[in-house]
């Protein structure tokens, strides 16, 4: 008996950076279609027009591109939160806690102190509760980690349970209406706390932190040598201990600024765009940003472009939905689908599949 | 004319863009011992896992007993009644032997754990193996266990047996062991095939070499009619003068002083038990002993890697002579004291280097620190890494690209310039010349002669006793974690260091 495998799998050579992106564009080409055809399949409409109207539903109108540059900023933003604790290889999956966390004291200093402080000072006090808070959230699994060990991933994942319940109850303490179970929009009135509009659009400096957040971060990571160390931690913490660096110290500090980012995304979506906190702040982000840091392979630049291709398929999923009321399960199909591509066109760039020739007779 | 047991044409095997194995063909017949030579990554292993199932060769045919045969998985090979003892050995800790040898194999659905171990005990005894079938594997010794993966292929009834570096991990006396066994096989009317790349084996053991270089098949002599220079050169593919330099050490003094260390390792057991010498000056100390017998603990705790439990280390600064004690120092401690201590370790993509970095993010390892404010400042790694990379001839696109990605030779190349940059006072290296090929091993071997004669206090931990009594001043042995004796290079045995390797201490003493 002489029987061939039908095919194996061989790892591929240094591939040219044009083939990589020639086989990621066929991903999406490729997406588009089964995506297409489970359209037509399932719901009898034209593909074209279903994606045009994606398309319409995220950039059609100057408002909603401008909703799209925010949902990207504040996504983008948590993202680059996790990146430095992600290059250390600690698994922080409690982006969802830390950004309540400082979502939570943004709400309370504008609650207690709106309307009694001049606004700059109010401001100063917002953001550094907000940096303080999220930096504790983050802290504290990273302490535990250090020090015994701890499962970061679990640890890191438990404490956005408690950040939830935290809010939950001071929303209802604090409800206005008394019992509405709501804090509603804070000082509407003063607008004390609320980041103003720069040439009328609402969401310009979130946008612009984030910009300058996304700079600082990749200059932080390349070019200082906490960068550097958190490199060599995350590559390797035998090399780390071999050199000399304290790991320990390098795990707190890296978990202190991650929290304290994502305590600013907190800051940015109270004070910035929501004017109210409630459990659902933070609306999953914390988990699709890990989606976003994994896909730009932890570069901060490459964020930008993932943040927004998720934002953009969200948006025109969400508009499709709704012009061809259809169930919103639908568009999470559909977006499924393309992500499901583009992550595993990564296998096909680092490996070959190599079909053997069938019934190949061979003379002993 | 008699068939072949095992015959290779034209295997071929890519692994991305490298060939890993091209066109071998080989041949090797009952009662007869196949060595295949090369140096590390010439797939001699590759060409094995083909036979044995664990690849699959992009083309070319395998004929077991003159029949071509198809082997996509081990059970494939045992059904050939093909065995391979790996270099890194499958057994499950604690099982006895028996329980081992049988696990895995379909006896009608019977567990009969008696007549098992009389038919171990009936093999054993047929070919002279020492061995206790109810003992647990945690128990054995490496040679022990060794012996336990042999008769598992045995009792499946292997006719082939092909031996994966066996030699590597045991002592000159059990090297002998094993061999008389081995003959004792082939008189048997079995099938060897053995890697290896020390030539005095092949010599002695084999009576066909087939020398494979670069995954490419050089071709196949008879032991009886070749000497070992053209098996060198066969294997090379140049002319290489084997001769290590060993200077005469220049007004040595004492460097290090360690005295009673005592250590434990990572899981809690004792790993080190009262390990008292002195490195010197201009010397060269080799550390001998048994694969995992505590050297690599020993480096680390010098090292400022490892906690001692009791016990002290001493360095005596050359330029002041002021003794500084580095007990319960780190790393960047004992630099902050002015020791330039370097330390070369044995896993190197590990613990010494960063495989996803370039040569210059390597060499910042020791030096980031340096240079004022929050920034990296790369300029001298970057000359550094351009200097390592001349003088020591690393094969390297460039200065960025990944060391992961280097040869193995290489990748030791980028640490050890690295090490010896500092202009050390005390260089440590653990397996220094572990997989590398010829060349760079000897020149692994001068750079340390190098050192000495520079003046550091240099302790290498080696394998090769050759090696080590050829370069070395003096040989420290080591046997499960103590100093069993310290003798002097230039007048010992590899017989004497060999004993001392196996020597009980009393370790309540």
């Amino acid at each position: 008996m002489h029987k061939e495998p039908l095919f194996h799998l061989v790892k591929r050579p240094a591939i040219k950076w044009y083939e990589a992106w020639f086989i990621r564009i066929m991903s999406v080409v490729f997406a588009l279609i089964v995506a297409g055809i489970i359209t037509l399949a399932l719901t009898g409409l034209n593909p074209i027009k279903v994606y045009l109207t994606m398309i319409d539903g995220a950039i059609g109108t100057v408002r909603r591109s401008w909703a799209l540059a925010q949902k990207t900023a504040m996504l983008l933003c948590i993202a680059l939160a996790l990146t430095p604790a992600f290059r250390m290889r600690f698994w922080n999956t409690g982006a969802e806690g830390q950004v309540l966390a400082g979502g939570m004291a943004t709400a309370t200093v504008m609650l207690l102190f709106g309307n009694k402080l001049p606004n700059g000072l109010l401001f100063v006090f917002m953001f550094v509760a907000a940096v303080l808070a999220g930096a504790v959230w983050g802290v504290i699994p990273a302490i535990f980690k250090a020090k015994w060990g701890t499962n970061e991933t679990l640890f890191t994942l438990m404490m956005n349970y408690i950040a939830i319940q935290i809010i939950g109850y001071f929303v209802l303490e604090w409800s206005v209406p008394k019992g509405s179970g709501q804090i509603g929009v804070i000082n509407q009135n003063t607008q004390a706390g609320w980041i103003p509009a720069i040439a009328g659009k609402a969401y310009l400096v979130n946008i612009i932190v984030v910009i300058v957040l996304t700079i600082l971060v990749y200059v932080y990571l390349t070019y200082t040598k906490h960068g550097y160390e958190i490199t060599v931690v995350g590559e390797s913490e035998r090399t780390a201990r071999y050199i000399g660096i304290d790991v320990k110290k390098v795990i707190i500090r890296t978990m202190l600024l991650s929290g304290a980012i994502c305590g600013i995304a907190g800051f940015l979506l109270v004070a910035g765009s929501d004017h109210t906190i409630t459990k659902d702040t933070a609306g999953g982000n914390g988990f699709t940003a890990i989606m976003v840091c994994w896909l730009a392979k932890f570069n901060p630049i490459w964020m930008v472009l993932t943040a927004l291709l998720i934002c953009f398929l969200q948006k025109g999923a969400g508009e499709i939905a709704t012009m061809y009321q259809l169930n919103l399960s639908f568009s999470d199909i559909i977006t499924g689908i393309i992500i499901f591509f583009i992550v595993g066109c990564e296998f096909f760039i680092n490996y070959r599949i190599i079909f053997n020739r069938h019934g190949k007779e061979v003379k002993a | 004319m008699k068939t072949p047991a095992i015959e290779l044409k034209n295997i071929t095997k890519t692994f991305g863009s490298n060939y890993a194995n091209k066109d071998v063909c080989l041949s090797v017949y009952n009662g007869e011992i196949l060595s295949i030579l090369g140096e590390n990554g010439s797939g001699k292993t590759t060409l094995l896992n083909m036979i044995s199932g664990i690849y699959y060769p992009d083309s070319g045919q395998i004929f077991v007993n003159g029949e071509e045969v198809t082997i996509t998985s081990p059970s494939d090979a045992f059904k050939y009644r093909i065995g391979m003892i790996h270099q890194h050995f499958k057994l499950v800790d604690v099982f006895t032997a028996t329980e081992n040898i049988i696990l895995g194999l379909e006896d009608n659905g019977k567990y009969d754990l008696k007549k098992a171990s009389e038919k171990v005990k009936e093999i054993a005894d047929q070919y002279g193996f020492e061995i206790d079938p109810n003992k647990k594997i945690y128990d054995m010794s490496v040679s022990e266990k060794q012996t336990v993966e042999i008769i598992k292929v045995l009792y499946r009834g292997a006719d082939v047996l092909m031996l994966d570096e066996p030699t590597a991990v045991l002592t000159p006396q059990e090297t002998r062991k094993l061999f008389s066994v081995m003959k004792r096989m082939k008189e048997d009317g079995k099938a060897l095939i053995i890697i290896t790349h020390k030539l005095n084996e092949v010599m002695e053991i084999s009576d066909k070499v087939a020398v494979l270089r670069k995954g490419e098949y050089i071709g196949t002599v008879d032991t009886a009619n070749t000497n070992e220079n053209e098996l060198t050169e066969m294997m090379v593919g140049q002319k290489v003068v084997l001769h290590i330099d060993r200077s005469d050490p220049v007004d040595p003094q004492d460097r290090l002083i360690v005295a009673h260390l005592n250590c434990f390792n990572d899981e809690g057991l004792k790993v080190l038990h009262d390990v008292t010498f002195t490195a010197k000056s201009g010397e060269i100390l080799g550390v001998a002993g048994i694969a995992g017998s505590g050297q690599r603990e020993l480096l680390e705790t010098i090292a400022g890697l490892q906690p001692m439990v009791t016990g002290g280390v001493q360095y005596i600064n050359p330029e002041t002579g002021g003794i500084e004690f580095l007990r319960d120092k780190t790393p960047l401690e004992i630099r902050e004291l002015g020791i330039r201590l370097s330390f070369v370790p044995e896993d190197r993509l590990g613990m010494g280097l960063v495989g996803n970095m370039g040569t210059t993010d390597n060499m910042l390892l020791r030096s980031y620190l340096k240079g004022k404010g929050m920034f990296l400042h790369k300029d001298e790694s970057k000359k550094l890494a351009k200097k390592v990379i001349n003088e020591l001839e690393v094969v390297t696109p460039d200065a960025e690209f990944p060391v992961r990605k280097l040869s193995g030779g290489n990748v030791q190349k980028v640490l050890v310039g690295r090490e010896i940059a500092a202009a050390p006072t005390v260089f440590m290296a653990a397996y220094p010349v572990r997989g590398l090929d010829i060349n760079s091993s000897y020149l692994i071997y001068n750079l340390l002669d190098e050192q000495k004669r520079n003046g550091a206090a240099v302790i290498f931990v080696g394998e090769d006793l050759d090696v080590l009594i050829a370069l070395c001043d003096r040989i420290l042995v080591i046997g499960s974690g103590s100093v069993t004796g310290i003798v002097d290079a230039r007048t010992t045995t590899k017989e004497e260091i060999g004993l001392l390797m196996t020597k009980e201490v009393n370790k309540n003493a």
